[in-house]
């Protein structure tokens, strides 16, 4: 049986200490023990991206990350992406007027944080590739794109 | 202290405003809170300390847009100012029912603004008139004298202004003002908020996580659930059946009940749960748990694949009667008259919801009385399925309706609030029920299976003449709204939705054979019209190519609605539907929403797509998608766009790709990996184009995806049709069907 572990981990910028059973997700922690709901649960099995966080800079999906494996590593969540929604993808995301439903646009947007890290300038066809694992039932990804690329240009 | 006791004095006014469908209670007129907060109606809050007028979202927000859709209606007819109003979603209460058909606070089939569009009008005007009337009481001058601008009271004479805040806070308020009707109601003309795009009111909160869904409602002390429920598909509604039949024979809790932070095993009619501290625990404790289950329901011995083959035999078997309705001239005699005759089946497999959010509910029983939180589309249903779980009265039952990670109709069901309603009663503390995905996927209100066998009849002369259509399909009525099943046995007007097809021919046979089935079906995107709308549409264009005739033209021409035709004119000229184009073709299809029965909106849409086939692997591609709806008025036209958008991505998934198979009543997909959805990738070009033929919104700015979603898979069958002369008459249209009937054209051929 797995064991009950404690931890430090760096949430969106503080050290938090954790308890849990050491193979808890990621994401269970950060909603539950840390009231940071912002982060989704979609499928549990890494198929939807609806719970996308980033550990140490990279964009993961929190619900394969246990608690074990993330020991002593540094978290971002929607939650810790800016202060007042001042990342430009959160300001393109409403100058686009994105979501629907909104469940899945925490994790759109830690995704594309992700993107814009790694290509500033991503073509059409580098956002699609990049974006695939996340899935929006609603089905708003023309806008996701167009809010894309509205932050890259703000970033450059 | 004055003022308040007179408003004490004054209580709850109520009004009666007699309303399409009966009357509704509009005034609710009542102070509240702190001087200078006032309740204007049930719907409309005027707060002077904080310089806000607050307005209630009566009912779901699920991404449709009615969080400000609601205000804008409500600011309109208020003449408010658009900067002060927030919104704030309405508690539990029926004065928030929705006026159209379900009579009960809730949402489906698209009619969420279409319901309520002209209700919050009258509420918006009504707060009005009431502060035109204490304000013009104040001046001592007559109300006729008086008129407003954004959230001002003007009187011109004596070029006197009170703003509505300042109106709240008068000494001697007073709660009475005429009742309106219709009739006060400004002209379209003079509209200066509908119609013109403001950002939506919820936009923010969800690109910052804090918009609250139900799966994030959080109260001290509370446990949390998971359920096991049978192998079986079972989803019992919980007013009319508690899913016994497949549920628990013996349990073995033993290894579950050792995981730390598992609390109890609790036993279900229809499943375990398994209560503990942290979801992660019950998780681990559901997967301990050792279940034997019962045998041998009717669902148990479900097949989605024999039930095809029976249910297609069903459909041309005429001897198996089913209820016939809407149904115009003889379709017989002119079956016999005809020159040429037609026929042609077609087949549908079961399609998921796949809500973002899983069902999930957070219940707090206290003595006799009962808080829930859930992500519901019925508030209404939501406290009659708690009260009938847990032996309380229904308006003991709070609901505190949060957002929505997606509704398509699935989260019209109630088993989650009676599951979390069930064992808070039992745990005696508040407890959140969260599914996972694997049970939304095996256990969901699937869209019926269907087999549907069409006939035409042909005149000499080249006229259609006489139109038969059969659907055999399992009914959702008799399972998720069985009273109106049993008031009209047969007729299941979600099923049937979009086969009462617009077209001017004389003799038409609509006719609904009922096959129980067992498994769980209900309302899913458009209900019925997802594949009514497939077999009508397809089998429009068998006959277009049978009399040789190009069939957007003959659509056109059989079409008696001139906004009908409209739409269709100008998908024409959009797509530049002449114009060949080298290994592609175009494909039309047309929706008139089913008459707003059942789903789908009461506009018109005409949609074509631009097709090709990849031979080898029978997979097909859309790469472009031209659209055309007139739905009245578009509240707000930006937001309409997108759910038009967004409805023909539904459309196109469910076409190609979705389908839930079924055997010996298990659900054989169980998560995103099997259970196909579209991503980035799969999204075509889509381009739009809005007319507008009435003022009535069909589905305004409102869930109206369920229009554009139907058409999509027929176009893209008669696009295919008219690039390779093979026709695809099962839906989804997956690869091996597709190489199968290019198979059957090179046979022909050669």
């Amino acid at each position: 049986m797995a064991q009950r572990i404690t931890t430090t981990l760096t949430i969106n910028g503080q050290r938090q200490s954790i308890t849990a059973t050491e193979d808890t997700p990621l994401l269970w922690v950060l909603r539950e023990q840390l009231k940071l709901t912002g982060t989704k649960f979609g499928c549990g099995v890494g198929q939807c991206g609806a719970c996308t966080v980033h550990l140490d800079g990279k964009p993961v999906q929190s619900c394969l990350s246990t608690l074990k494996d993330v020991a002593g590593k540094s978290v971002t969540t929607i939650e810790g992406l800016s202060k007042n929604s001042s990342h430009p993808l959160q300001q393109a995301w409403i100058a686009e007027q994105v979501p629907q439903c909104g469940y899945c646009q925490s994790g759109q947007i830690m995704r594309a944080a992700g993107l814009l890290k790694e290509t500033p300038r991503p073509t059409r066809e580098q956002i699609v590739e990049y974006m695939s694992p996340n899935i929006c039932r609603c089905g708003t990804y023309a806008r996701i794109t167009r809010a894309i690329e509205r932050a890259a240009k703000e970033l450059v | 202290m004055q003022r308040r006791a007179f408003l004490k004095r004054t209580g709850i006014a109520l009004g009666f405003v007699a309303m399409p469908g009966g009357l509704l209670r509009v005034v609710d007129a009542h102070a509240c809170g702190e001087e200078g907060d006032v309740d204007l109606n049930a719907w409309v809050h005027v707060s002077n300390s904080e310089n806000t007028i607050t307005v209630k979202c009566p009912t779901a927000e699920m991404g449709q847009g009615l969080y400000t859709a609601i205000p804008l209606l409500v600011a309109e007819e208020l003449d408010a100012d658009w900067r002060t109003i927030r919104v704030e979603q309405a508690p539990s209460d029926r004065v928030f029912s929705n006026p159209d058909d379900f009579s009960v606070q809730g949402v489906g089939g698209s009619r969420s603004t279409q319901g309520y569009w002209r209700i919050v009008r009258l509420a918006g005007a009504q707060a009005r008139a009431f502060l035109i009337a204490n304000a013009a009481r104040e001046w001592k001058v007559g109300v006729d004298e008086c008129t407003t601008e954004p959230n001002n009271v003007v009187h011109a004479a004596s070029g006197r202004k009170l703003s509505y805040m300042e109106v709240a806070k008068l000494d001697d308020i007073q709660l009475d003002a005429p009742l309106l009707t219709d009739k006060d109601l400004k002209p379209a003309s003079q509209w200066r908020l509908l119609g013109r795009d403001v950002p939506r009111l919820d936009v923010p909160l969800k690109v910052t996580g804090t918009a609250r869904y139900g799966i994030d409602v959080q109260i001290p002390g509370m446990y949390y659930a998971s359920i096991l429920h049978p192998p079986v598909a079972t989803l019992p509604h919980p007013l009319y059946g508690d899913g016994a039949e497949n549920g628990p024979l013996k349990i073995d809790s033993a290894e579950a009940i050792k995981i730390e932070g598992v609390a109890r095993v609790v036993p279900l009619p229809h499943g375990v749960a398994v209560v503990g501290t942290d979801y992660w625990a019950t998780v681990l404790g559901k997967r301990a748990l050792k279940v034997e289950w019962k045998q041998g329901s009717l669902a148990s011995q479900y097949d989605s694949e024999a039930k095809k083959r029976e249910w297609a035999a069903v459909a041309l078997d005429r001897t198996r009667q089913g209820r016939l309705f809407e149904n115009a001239g003889s379709f017989d005699a002119a079956f016999k008259a005809a020159a040429q005759t037609l026929s042609a089946d077609y087949v549908t497999d079961h399609g998921h919801h796949a809500c973002m959010e899983p069902f999930n509910a957070t219940a707090s029983m206290m003595h006799d009385d009962m808080e829930l939180w859930a992500p519901t589309q019925g508030q209404t249903w939501a406290q009659q399925a708690c009260a009938k779980v847990t032996g309380l009265a229904e308006d003991k039952i709070r609901v505190f309706t949060t957002f929505l990670g997606g509704g398509f109709g699935a989260k019209t069901e109630q088993l989650a609030n009676a599951e979390a309603a069930m064992l808070s009663k039992i745990m005696d503390k508040p407890v959140k029920v969260i599914w996972s995905r694997e049970d939304d996927v095996k256990h969901g209100a699937y869209r019926p299976l269907s087999a549907q066998h069409l006939d035409a009849a042909i005149s000499a002369d080249g006229k259609v003449t006489g139109w038969s259509h059969r659907v055999v399909a399992d009914s959702v009525l008799a399972r998720a709204r069985k009273p109106a099943w049993d008031n009209n046995p047969g007729i299941d007007s979600a099923v049937a939705a979009g086969m009462t097809q617009p077209y001017g021919i004389p003799n038409k046979h609509h006719e609904y054979v009922h096959q129980p089935g067992g498994v769980p079906v209900g309302y899913w995107n458009a209900v019925g019209n997802g594949f009514t709308i497939f077999a009508v549409e397809s089998f429009m264009d068998e006959v277009a190519a049978k009399l040789g005739k190009d069939p957007l033209q003959l659509r056109i021409d059989l079409l008696t609605d001139a906004r009908g035709k409209a739409v269709l004119e100008l998908a024409r000229k959009m797509s530049d539907w002449n114009r060949p184009r080298e290994g592609r073709a175009l494909g039309v299809a047309y929706n008139h929403g089913g008459g707003g029965r059942g789903g789908g909106g009461t506009g018109q849409l005409a949609e074509v797509v631009e097709v090709s086939v990849d031979r080898a692997s029978g997979v097909i591609k859309v790469h472009n998608v031209w659209a055309v709806a007139d739905v009245g008025t578009a509240i707000q036209p930006r937001h309409l766009r997108q759910q038009l958008e967004t409805g023909i991505i539904w459309g196109l998934s469910a076409g190609l790709r979705e389908r839930v198979t079924i055997k010996a009543g298990v659900v054989q997909q169980s998560n995103f990996d099997d259970y196909h959805v579209p991503r980035m990738d799969e999204v075509p070009n889509i381009q739009i184009a809005l007319l507008q033929g009435a003022l009535e919104p069909s589905s305004g700015a409102g869930q109206i995806a369920g229009l554009p979603q139907a058409p999509m898979a027929p176009a893209i069958a008669n696009a295919v049709f008219r690039l390779t002369g093979a026709r695809l008459r099962a839906m989804p249209m997956l690869p091996q069907q597709v190489k199968q009937a290019l198979s059957q054209v090179a046979i022909t051929k050669a």
